[in-house]
């Protein structure tokens, strides 16, 4: 770096590995700053987060930050979160990860951990696509857009609605935004800190190098206004309405909040002092 | 595609004009820094910032992207310090300072 | 409570005595899925582990519980799964995650009948390659075998040990045999017995995370006190980097390797018998050592000289001691309930100075000891 100045952001990241891998216009840097920016506005103690990630382009995020990272296998971060956040409650456990690796190899953990609660800040970073491995269709595909497996469109793989499973699994913080919306995102990310229990935000996310290029969006800028022409935020919106195809308006905002539900740290906390009582 | 892409409107900074001769309205003041060798042209800060100062520069940085560069034409054309290029930009390559008010 | 397992004398099977090992060894993380034969390993631990403090997870499978497992331990928790042949499949990905990462931890595979869904109720021995080579790419890797149950609690412990101080995954290999066996164990006083912690590293300032000390082995960090921790399953340099180079990789993987392999002797483990004036040694391990101790009483009162060579420890194999063996005596013979794992491993080490013949069953029931003295009385 020529000039020697710091981003705000510096001081939480590793800069010796900066510029980072992400293609231009990704998104993945704007959500990596929405999170420091959030951490830094509500004073939360850099030591005390932990980043957990998967594989893909999202799973590179550990990598980054300062903050203690751990890269885990292939839709695996939010088993290891949960073993981690038991082992030490005191830490703010974050999974930042893809939609194919929470979704597909990984959505059995991501369903239970929602059901037990898990006590984890789960960033469900959404581009449509395997980005990493060149563009394969994922299970957030829309139906119709064009990926490597698809080349005749995405006729084969209607896709979840991310919001409507998470919510419907028992988390207690659903929302979602793009990452043109990176002001709502700040707040967002600042209001699930400060919740306890299984909070998801899944982020839409740009990826002009495989989904952008194969979906006649090739320039990063396309990427980035399609998001702001087609996402529509909505107050206290229903996650039923929360799907996304391809071409159509989407709704954002936040789904699901819900204050005081058990964590699964709660309980087996619980349990161990019904444990000792009886003994 | 140019489909995206809107210029500021004309109409606007006649509006803006007339407000400031008539009501002294302040500005407030904001000053852009790129570290320029971080930057990958994805043009998001130049598209976004709503009082269009930036522009791509001619010069090159390291890894041969075009970064941005502050043009400014006071006294609207000017950084306002709302921070959406900090925000929006991957690369923690660019972001604003506050600077001294002034009327 | 002043004992978390309390000394005495118990008659447990080979299952309790492997939980009760674990408590004992400082284990207060398990997280693990229903399979048969290890589900006395999870029901007991679900029960004992609240009463000391401990963590008992049930979790949606296999891959969750070694995944949830390797999380705890890098949380400080001592932290075990138990499972059998299919979820032990299911691991193997995540075992290699463990040494890559290098965090300590046990998987117990209680072995049973294989491939497959196989015979979920019936003994087998068919995993032991598996736990050699099952995740891919190039390591090392620890694993014990008890034959008693009273070596179901100390090996246990070991397992223990041995994963803390080499900072390494260790696989107890069980069998369905000895797991449902009740025998006479007992439990001694914590102060007898060597517990063996992680080396921890003291000073956030400057630390590496994969930066080995002499002993190739790099001091763990704690999570969440500023030692900034990077880790991955890539393969990395000593910031705990993504470095994905030829030589980086071979940098890695050869202390990952050296640090167990140059010491084996810490490792390795075995139990002669009668084997002084042998001429055929009987090699063995788990439930069909019980066998083999057996035929090898019976051959020597048929006047045979044979002795027992009895492996605590597969993994590392111990290549030296076979060849030393072999040098002295006609033929090997290995009694295992698989189709000659071991076997193979005995004719190796021994290059050729002694045969090494199979005998046993491929799963099912246990070796009859007749069956070892026949073919023992074959080569001869």
């Amino acid at each position: 770096m020529s000039t020697g100045e710091l981003h705000p952001m510096d001081k939480y990241l590793r800069r010796d590995r900066l510029p980072h891998i992400w293609c231009p216009g990704c998104g993945m840097g704007i959500i990596m700053n929405a999170f420091g920016r959030a951490i830094e506005l509500l004073g939360i103690d850099p030591k005390k987060v932990v980043v957990v990630s998967g594989i893909g382009c999202a799973g590179r995020a550990s990598g980054y930050w300062g903050f203690d990272g751990f890269h885990t296998t292939h839709g695996r971060p939010i088993p290891f979160a949960m073993g981690l956040k038991l082992a030490r409650p005191d830490l703010h456990v974050c999974v930042i990860s893809g939609d194919g690796d929470l979704l597909a190899i990984g959505g059995n953990h991501f369903i239970h951990a929602a059901r037990r609660n898990v006590d984890i800040l789960v960033i469900l970073v959404n581009n449509f696509n395997y980005g990493m491995t060149g563009g394969q269709v994922g299970p957030t595909t829309p139906e119709r857009a064009r990926t490597t497996t698809t080349p005749y469109g995405n006729y084969a793989e209607p896709p979840f609605n991310a919001v409507w499973l998470a919510a419907s699994s028992g988390a207690v913080y659903v929302a979602r935004w793009t990452v043109y919306h990176v002001r709502q995102l700040v707040k967002s990310i600042m209001t699930a800190f400060q919740m306890r229990g299984f909070r998801v935000i899944e982020v839409i996310s740009t990826c002009p190098t495989d989904f952008g290029r194969r979906n006649r969006m090739p320039d990063p800028l396309d990427n980035l206004m399609y998001l702001r022409e087609h996402a529509v935020v909505k107050k206290n919106p229903d996650p039923k309405e929360a799907e996304i195809r391809w071409g159509e308006k989407f709704i954002i905002g936040e789904f699901v909040r819900i204050e005081g539900r058990e964590t699964y740290g709660d309980r087996v906390r619980k349990l161990i002092e019904i444990a000792q009582r009886r003994m | 595609m140019q489909m995206f892409r809107k210029p500021p409107e004309q109409r606007e900074l006649e509006l803006k004009l007339k407000l400031v001769q008539r009501e002294g309205v302040r500005i407030r003041r904001g000053k852009v820094i790129v570290i320029k060798d971080r930057c990958k042209e994805c043009g998001f800060c130049i598209e976004n910032c709503p009082s269009g100062v930036l522009v791509r520069s001619e010069d090159i940085n390291a890894k041969g992207y075009h970064y941005p560069e502050v043009v400014e034409e006071p006294p609207f054309k000017v950084c306002i310090n709302c921070s959406f290029c900090s925000l929006i930009c991957p690369e923690f390559a660019i972001f604003s300072i506050p600077v001294e008010e002034e009327d | 409570m002043e004992y978390a397992v309390k000394p005495g004398i118990y008659f447990w099977s080979g299952n309790d005595a492997l939980a009760e090992g674990a408590i004992f060894a400082g284990c207060r993380f398990f997280a693990g899925y229903p399979i048969t034969p290890s589900n006395e390993v999870s029901e007991r631990l679900s029960w004992r582990l609240p009463q000391v403090g401990g963590i008992f997870v049930q979790m949606e499978d296999e891959i969750g519980s070694i995944v949830a497992i390797i999380g705890a331990s890098w949380g400080g928790l001592k932290a075990m799964t138990a499972t059998s042949g299919p979820g032990f499949s299911l691991m193997m990905e995540n075992i290699g995650l463990a040494i890559m990462m290098e965090v300590p931890i046990v998987v117990a595979n209680i072995q049973r009948g294989g491939p497959s869904t196989g015979l979920p109720t019936m003994i087998g021995m068919g995993d032991v390659q598996q736990a050699r080579w099952g995740t891919h790419g190039p390591h090392e890797i620890i694993a014990v075998s008890p034959s008693t149950v009273q070596e179901c609690f100390d090996l246990t412990i070991t397992a223990f040990n041995l994963a803390e101080k080499f900072r390494t995954p260790v696989i107890i290999l069980m069998d369905e045999g000895l797991s449902h066996l009740y025998e006479r164990v007992r439990v001694p006083e914590p102060k007898d017995v060597i517990i063996i912690n992680r080396k921890m590293a003291k000073d956030p300032d400057g630390y590496l995370p994969y930066l080995p000390d002499k002993d190739l082995i790099p001091p763990m960090a704690p999570v969440g006190e500023g030692f900034r921790i990077q880790t991955t399953g890539l393969t990395h340099d000593e910031r705990g980097y993504p470095a994905v180079n030829a030589e980086a990789h071979n940098r890695l993987i050869k202390r990952l390797i050296d640090k167990i392999r140059k010491r084996k002797n810490e490792i390795i483990d075995y139990q002669k018998y009668r084997m002084d004036d042998a001429e055929v040694v009987v090699v063995s391990y788990g439930s069909a050592a019980r066998s083999a101790k057996q035929a090898v009483d019976m051959a020597r009162e048929e006047g045979l000289k044979v002795g027992l060579l009895r492996l605590k420890t597969i993994w590392p194999f111990p290549d030296e001691l076979i060849y030393s063996v072999a040098q002295k005596v006609k033929a090997f013979v290995v009694a295992e309930i698989n189709e000659g794992q071991i076997t193979r491993e005995v004719e190796r080490a021994a290059k050729g100075e002694a045969e090494a013949h199979w005998v046993g069953n491929y799963g099912g029931r246990w070796i009859y000891p007749e069956e070892i003295v026949d073919k023992i009385m074959e080569v001869i």
